[in-house]
Order: structure tokens, then sequence, then C-alpha cells
């Protein structure tokens, strides 16, 4: 288990250093230049752009760049936006927010996806089933901004149920809608995937010999169907995290919420690198710790996978 | 059937002792059942009729399919959105860029049947005008990811080692970050490009890890099989097998996973019109259409409505052909 965990956290190191430098590259290839973007309409002050650039060490190889992003990154000094903030203060706003966005979608998605899932799966081409899976269709296929808008519209404006945006600093109300629309598609997904799992597994040799030792309905789906069914979707719910914070950018622009999507957008827009990389390591960084997490998980779940 | 030829099916030199050693007397009240030997000809139970052409996967699978009723409904539902894509101008005579402001928020008249949006446009022919730009992002994006992500996922897995470690760590490079974040970051670099093939390379850039990730499991599970080794053993490369014996056998995933995805690209150009990096208004899209309509939603709601449900019918369609093609080629899976 030592070993494999130590293993697992070096095979990290390339896909985060890859994954950063990536970014960096993209982000450095983006056309305009930020500094003189920074003087407005007002004429560019050659003495004070050159100031700049060396501060944000603009006028280096983008290589050298790159490394010396790294070099402070370890010591979690991501260095000032261009507005002058330190990036640390603008990343500790904005990620509470999503965080908590991002949660409320994953429980939401999880809860609601399996048991709707379970429902579909063991009542397999009844009305409940079929009504469940057009439902889950709908949602896969209507873009998740398009939900959005019309539950806005609904839910907030129309008949006033829930908040319509989320104000400066949001509590559990404002962001409940968000969450729903957030986790809308990966729901859906997860229903079908439970679905297909528990009505293949329910005809298992392994199930049928639990039924015939006299073990009562309620322990056989619980103890062999649902255990066996649950690994892919463990899978799919750890996969998701990190496509939870990419989708926050849409959410969080459809119910105005500054959250990391937002910050994000609009560093990607002004071309501030180092915000935007500064950002993405994050990311990077929680959906690699995610996924290892899960597959630790594997481990409870599936007692035949045992880690050397 | 004689006795004789029974006992030759057998065992040609059993003897009378050898028998007795066979089937030993039955136990007091115990039966012991015995066909009767002439309801069993073993020649025509073992016999195989080659006169008949093998049926291969491909033949059950389509079998299977046509007495699917899903996979009917959205074939003929993908058949004629590819038909709108192609031949826009037998669906509609109106131009979708001819737009008056006279018209702005028109109702809906006979010619016009689904109104005007705000810019005096009719919304009836930008949806099938738009129906191009989607499908045909929708499709090239999932020909190039099946091409570059096949591919890639194919050499890790058949030749393995350094290749694979090295391959399959710059997929997790790439499948660490998420689709939606790099290609706005890629995007950016084309803002001003007007071409729908910016929006296929970039989702082909983010998209192609999963591709690459099912086919390196498939082929290298199709390459320990049997048949690899006997074609091995008779004479063929490694690189004739790939492609002669692998690649085949380990097509249905990579099918299926192409079909289900085909509509989440369509999706994704959607999304990003919507955060206003996609596809200049100046190329009629779904999209772009759904964009500008969301402020109408509480006015006038159906301009909002008619492109979001060109949308969701195609991609609906699609995913549902998917499942189909799934439930189609694994022979595992029960059909519903």
């Amino acid at each position: 288990m030592g070993k494999y965990l130590l293993r697992r956290i070096l095979q990290m190191i390339p896909v985060v250093l890859g994954t950063t430098l990536l970014i960096y590259a993209l982000v450095f290839a983006l056309p305009g230049d930020p500094v003189a973007a920074m003087f407005g309409d007002k004429p560019v002050n050659q003495a004070v752009a050159a100031q700049i650039r060396a501060e944000y060490n603009l006028d280096k190889p983008f290589l050298v760049q790159y490394v010396l992003f790294l070099k402070n990154a370890l010591t979690l000094n991501f260095g000032n936006t261009f507005a002058g903030q330190p990036v640390i203060s603008v990343i500790g706003r904005a990620f509470p927010v999503t965080i908590q966005l991002a949660l409320m979608a994953f429980v939401f998605e999880g809860v609601f996806g399996v048991l709707f899932g379970i429902i579909s799966g063991l009542t397999k081409g009844k009305w409940s089933d079929t009504i469940i899976l057009v439902i889950s269709l709908l949602l896969i296929s209507v873009p998740t901004f398009v939900t959005g808008f019309i539950l806005q519209y609904f839910l907030g404006v129309k008949w006033h149920v829930l908040p319509a945006t989320a104000g400066a600093h949001p509590g559990f109300i404002d962001l409940l809608m968000p969450a729903i629309v957030l986790g809308s598609v990966s729901m859906a997904s997860i229903i079908r995937l439970t679905r297909t799992e528990i009505s293949s597994n329910i005809s298992e040799d392994y199930v049928r010999t639990a039924r015939a030792k006299g073990m009562g309905n309620f322990q056989v789906i619980v103890h062999h169907v649902l255990r066996n069914s649950l690994i892919p979707v463990v899978t799919y719910l750890g996969a998701d995290i990190g496509g939870l914070m990419g989708g926050a950018m849409i959410t969080e622009r459809i119910f105005n919420i500054q959250g990391v999507g937002n910050t994000l957008y609009q560093a990607i827009v002004r071309g501030e690198g180092t915000l935007v990389v500064s950002i993405v390591t994050i990311l990077v960084m929680i959906f690699v710790v995610t996924s290892l997490l899960v597959d630790l998980l594997y481990a409870v779940l599936d007692p035949r996978i045992r880690y050397a | 059937m004689t006795d004789m030829t029974m006992n030759e099916s057998l065992n040609g030199s059993m003897t009378e002792s050898n028998a007795e050693v066979f089937f030993p007397d039955p136990l007091p009240g115990q039966e012991r059942f015995v066909a009767p030997l002439d309801d069993t000809p073993l020649a025509d139970v073992d016999s195989v009729n080659d006169e008949v052409p093998a049926t291969s996967m491909w033949a059950d699978a389509w079998k299977k399919l046509r007495r699917n009723p899903l996979f009917i409904i959205s074939a003929v539902l993908a058949i004629f959105v590819i038909l709108v894509a192609l031949f826009p101008f037998l669906f509609t005579k109106q131009d979708p860029m001819a737009c008056n402001l006279d018209n702005s928020l028109g109702a809906g008249t006979s010619g016009h049947p689904f109104g005007y949006d705000l810019q005096g446009c009719d919304v009836y022919s930008r949806v099938v005008y738009g129906t191009r730009t989607s499908v045909s992002i929708g499709i090239l994006t999932t020909l190039l990811v099946t091409v570059f992500g096949g591919l890639i996922g194919a050499v890790a897995g058949f030749f393995g080692g350094w290749v694979d470690a090295i391959l399959s760590r710059v997929t997790d490079i790439f499948f660490a970050i998420p689709m939606l974040l790099g290609a706005i970051v890629l995007l950016q670099m084309f803002r001003t490009s007007g071409s729908i093939w910016k929006i296929v390379f970039t989702l082909t850039l983010f998209g192609w890890v999963q591709m690459a990730r099912i086919t390196r499991s498939a082929v290298m599970e199709a390459k320990n099989l049997e048949f690899n080794t006997a074609s091995t053993a008779l004479g063929s490369s490694p690189v004739r097998n790939l492609f002669n014996h692998i690649l085949p056998n380990s097509l249905a995933p990579i099918i299926v996973m192409a079909t289900m995805s085909l509509g989440n690209y369509i999706v994704s150009e959607a999304t990003l019109s919507f955060l206003g990096i996609g596809l200049p208004t100046s190329l009629v899209s779904w999209g772009g259409d759904i964009s500008t309509a969301q402020s109408l939603l509480t006015t006038n709601p159906s301009v909002l409505f008619y492109p979001s449900a060109a949308l969701a019918i195609t991609v609906l369609a699609f995913i549902m052909m998917g499942d189909a093609v799934k439930d189609a080629l694994d022979p595992k899976s029960k059909t519903v």
C-alpha cells in the first residue's frame, strides 16, 4: 500500500508539470500585449512598461518565465495580478465559493443520480424507469446554459422559489439552484451508468446464489448488487470533480457568482497569464489528488482489488 | 443410425470390457437415463454447414440493430438531420442572413413558421441553416478524435513498454485539463478566425484522451488473444497483425465511444458560442443563435426555444443511436 502510494505520488509530478507547462505555453502564445493593455487609452510610457515587464518577468524568455513561476508557486507565492492584488488573495476569495458550489453539485448528482439510477435499474421496463430515462436523456442533450436559463426564469424570476442570482456572499439557498444546474448533466450520466450496472449485475450468478441461500431481497440488493454496481459510479464521480470546476465557468456566469470560474474567465480574456496558470495549477492538483483518492476507494468497495 | 456408427463416433476401439468400466451398474434406487441412440445423431450435431457464409460479429450486430426500435427512430432522425445539413436550401427558401429590422421579434406567419428574432431574421431558416455548422463540427471532431486518439491509443497499447509509458503520461496531462477550460484558453488565440475548423481542432486537442484510453485497453486485450499468436506463428509481422487482426477486433468500443461523443461535441460548440469565444455571428449556428436569444427568454421565449430544441433533438438522436449500437455490439448487455 505504501509503495503503491509512493509510486502514484511520483507519477503525479510529471502530470502537474506537463499540464502547467502546456497551459503556460498557451497563455504565453496569446496575441496582444497585456502591458500595453494596462495603459488603456493613455500613451504607453516605455520606462514604466519596461519596469512592469521586469516585475512580471515578461522580459525573459518563455522557459525562464515558466521556471520562475514554478519556483515561486512552490512557496505559494503566485505574484500579483495586473491590478496589483496578490494572486493568492484573489484565489483565496474565489475558491471558497466555487468549492461550496462544486461540493453541493457533487452531493446533488451523487445522491440523486444513484437514487434514480437504482430505481430505474430495479424497475427496468416499467413506467418509472421510462420517465427517469427520458428525463436523463433530455438533461444530457440540452446544453447546461439553456437548462440554467430556464430554471432561472421559472424558479427565480417567475415563481420566486429560489433567488435568481447569487449575491456577493452567497449562502446555501443562493447556491442551491446553481448547484442543481451544475450537477444536472452529470446526474443524468450517473443515472444511466447506475441503471446499466444494476441491470447487468442483477442477473449475475452470485446474485442468484445469494438468493438461493435464502438471503432477503433487500440484503441481496444492498450487499451484492449495489456494492458491485457502484465501482464505475465512484470512478465517474471522482473524475467529475475536475469537470465540475470547469463547468462552474458556465454556471457562475449565468448566476453571477464571483467564484473561480468567473475569475478564470476574466483572466483568460484579459490575457493575465500568471492568474490563469495559478488557478489552473490548483485545479489540476485538485483533479490529480481526487483521482488518487478514487483509486484508493476501490479497495474499500471491491475486496478483490488489493494494492501491493 | 446403427450401433456400429455410434460406437465409431464415440470411440472406434472401445471394447466390451472397457464399456463396462465406463458405465458401472446403477446403485439400488438409482435410475440411469440414457438417451435413445436413434434420437441423437451425433454427426448432425457436430457437423458444420459450410454452404452458408459464417455470420460475423458485425452481421449479428446489424441484425440486432434492425430489430431495435430505438435504433430505427434515432437513425431516421440522424439521417434527416444530416440531409438538412447537406441540403438546407431544400427545406427553406428564406435566406438566413436576409434580416429586416422591421420584422424584429415578429410572430410566425405563413412562410415564416417560427417568427423572427431580434434582428428581424427568419428563425426557421436560421434553424435550418444552423444545422450544417453544428452537425459538421460534431462529425468532423468525432472523425479527428477517432483517428488521432485511436492511433495514439493503439500505438501505446500495442508496443507497450516505454512507448506506452510516455504516451500514457501525455494522455494523463491532457486528461487533467477540463475540456472547456483548455478550449477557452486556446480559442483566445483564434478570436478573429471565422472558420469552423478552429472549433474542430480545439475540441479534438482536448477530446482525444478518452478515445486514446479506450483504444489502448481494447488493443491490449486483443493483443493477447490466441488468433494473434497464431498469425505470428504463420509469419505475419507485428504491424500487419495490428492492422489485420488487433484493430478490427478492438473496433467495437471505439465505435460506441464515437457515436456517443458526437452529441457532446455539438453541445460543446454551443457552450463555447455561449461564452462568446465560439463562432462569429457571420456564421449561422445553433449555439450562436441560442446565446443571442438568451436575453429574450422573458419576453420572446420562442426565439430561444427553436434553436435549443433543434440542438437537443440532434444530440438526443446521436446519443440514442450510441446506446443502440452499444447494446448490439456488446454481447453481454441485455437489450432494453
